[in-house]
């Protein structure tokens, strides 16, 4: 157990706590060390002579806030007129010179880059030649770019899925407003909901009509692109997030009491820990029978049939999911605070 | 083709100097939004539709709208309020 210190509250700890929580000045703190010892010497010497005591107190009162005073002046003066204009010149020469600098060196870095095209480029290794001519019969995907991203690159989208999933944490922590243990909603949530019913005009005809039409066939689109990811251009990333556009367009024509009964902060958390462990789970076992020349019970099928190219299309639902969720939940959550 | 690229590559860097040029944030956003569609097309022209999907969903799209929101939060978009009626008063 630590020993309690007699001038524990001078020690610079709670000196430091004490500036922490009142914010005072240095100055403040001398005065009021000042002010402190002459109240001591007030005790002592008790109240025979009390009234010159405070008729010296109140003098020396009155000299350290004509001090601080003319220390304030100085200050402002400086910064106001003198101050302002050399750090004004300042910051515009350094501005300057930061962006000549920094025009410098990225011209200087395009021009040392290899032409575009040149076959002897370095991106042309043999690398990117096996890709491009046995990806399809190793991945059985049509579209090699899929092949590379969920196949041979795998580990790399996965990172990517999680760094998604690690924003959408952050916009909860920093946007998510309390609640209150009893499911009741806070004055916080309340307010939230005011302004935002304020600034956002629903039952807007002309809205709705076109969401009516529109918000099928975007999140009908957005499948597509995702189921046929392995066949043609596009996959979870672009799906997951025409998919998303989708649904803001939807919560924007109709509010939130209807989206509210299918989508809630619930299902976005099940959603995005099934998408991402499915994801996790079904690539390790990937790997650990593929990289070892193991038989694997699932095979790459016929490419160019639907189902077919192993687990991408699996992993291209899994990443559209998480892609999907996270749009939406960064549209509510900028919006009120809550799903 | 090719002439197209050049307009397209022009159009992009006039976007991006304008956008920082621009007082008013809702416009600069607008132009953003150009400048992205316009990133996209030549992606196309690039042969990869793979980034063209994926920049005209999160680079029109999403980011955008994330943008107005943002906007709307720092209460960049005041003039709705300025007018004295706040919109949607009629519903319930």
């Amino acid at each position: 157990m630590a020993k309690i210190r007699p001038d524990y509250e001078n020690s610079w700890w709670p000196r430091f706590l004490r500036w922490l929580e009142s914010g005072s000045s240095a100055l403040d703190d001398a005065l009021l060390d000042e002010l402190s010892s002459t109240a001591e010497e007030h005790l002592v010497e008790g109240a025979a002579n009390a009234s010159t005591r405070e008729a010296h107190d109140e003098e020396r009162r009155l000299l350290s806030i004509r001090d601080e005073k003319l220390l304030y002046d100085r200050i402002h003066r400086w910064a106001h007129s003198k101050g302002s204009r050399i750090i004004r010149w300042l910051y515009r020469i350094t501005a300057v010179a930061i962006c000549v600098g920094i025009i410098i060196l990225l011209l200087n870095t395009a021009a040392n880059l290899p032409p575009f095209g040149s076959p002897d480029n370095p991106v042309n290794n043999e690398v990117s030649q096996r890709y491009i001519e046995q990806g399809m019969q190793e991945t059985g995907a049509v579209n090699i770019v899929a092949g590379m991203i969920l196949d041979y690159r795998a580990f790399d989208t996965l990172g990517e899925s999680n760094v998604l999933f690690i924003a959408a944490c952050a916009v909860i922590i920093l946007m998510r407003l309390p609640s209150s243990p009893d499911s009741k909603p806070t004055t916080e949530q309340l307010e939230a909901e005011a302004d935002d019913r304020m600034y956002e005009p629903k039952n807007d005809m002309i809205l709705q009509h076109q969401a009516n039409f529109l918000v099928p066939l975007i999140l009908l689109f957005g499948i597509y692109v995702i189921m046929n990811g392995h066949i043609s251009p596009g996959g979870g990333f672009s799906g997951g997030a025409i998919m998303g556009a989708g649904l803001i367009l939807y919560l924007n024509a109709f509010g939130f009491r209807k989206t509210e009964r299918f989508f809630t902060f619930t299902t976005f958390r099940i959603v995005s820990l099934c998408a991402l462990s499915f994801y996790a789970v079904s690539k390790a076992y990937s790997f650990f029978t593929g990289a070892n020349h193991l038989d694997s019970i699932i095979t790459t099928g016929t490419p160019g049939m639907l189902f077919s190219a192993g687990l991408i299309p699996y992993l291209n639902i899994a990443v559209g999911l998480v892609v999907c969720c996270t749009m939406y939940a960064f549209y509510t959550l900028f919006r009120k605070g809550d799903m | 083709m090719d002439i197209l690229g050049v307009i397209l590559l022009a159009f992009v860097i006039c976007c991006a100097i304008s956008v920082s040029m621009t007082k008013n944030l809702l416009t600069a956003l607008v132009i953003f939004m150009s400048q992205s569609l316009a990133m996209s097309i030549i992606w196309i022209l690039l042969e990869s539709p793979d980034l063209a999907i994926t920049e005209a969903a999160v680079g029109a799209g999403i980011t955008s709208l994330l943008l107005f929101v943002t906007l709307k939060k720092i209460h960049a978009i005041d003039f709705q309020k300025k007018e004295g009626q706040p919109h949607g008063k009629d519903q319930a």
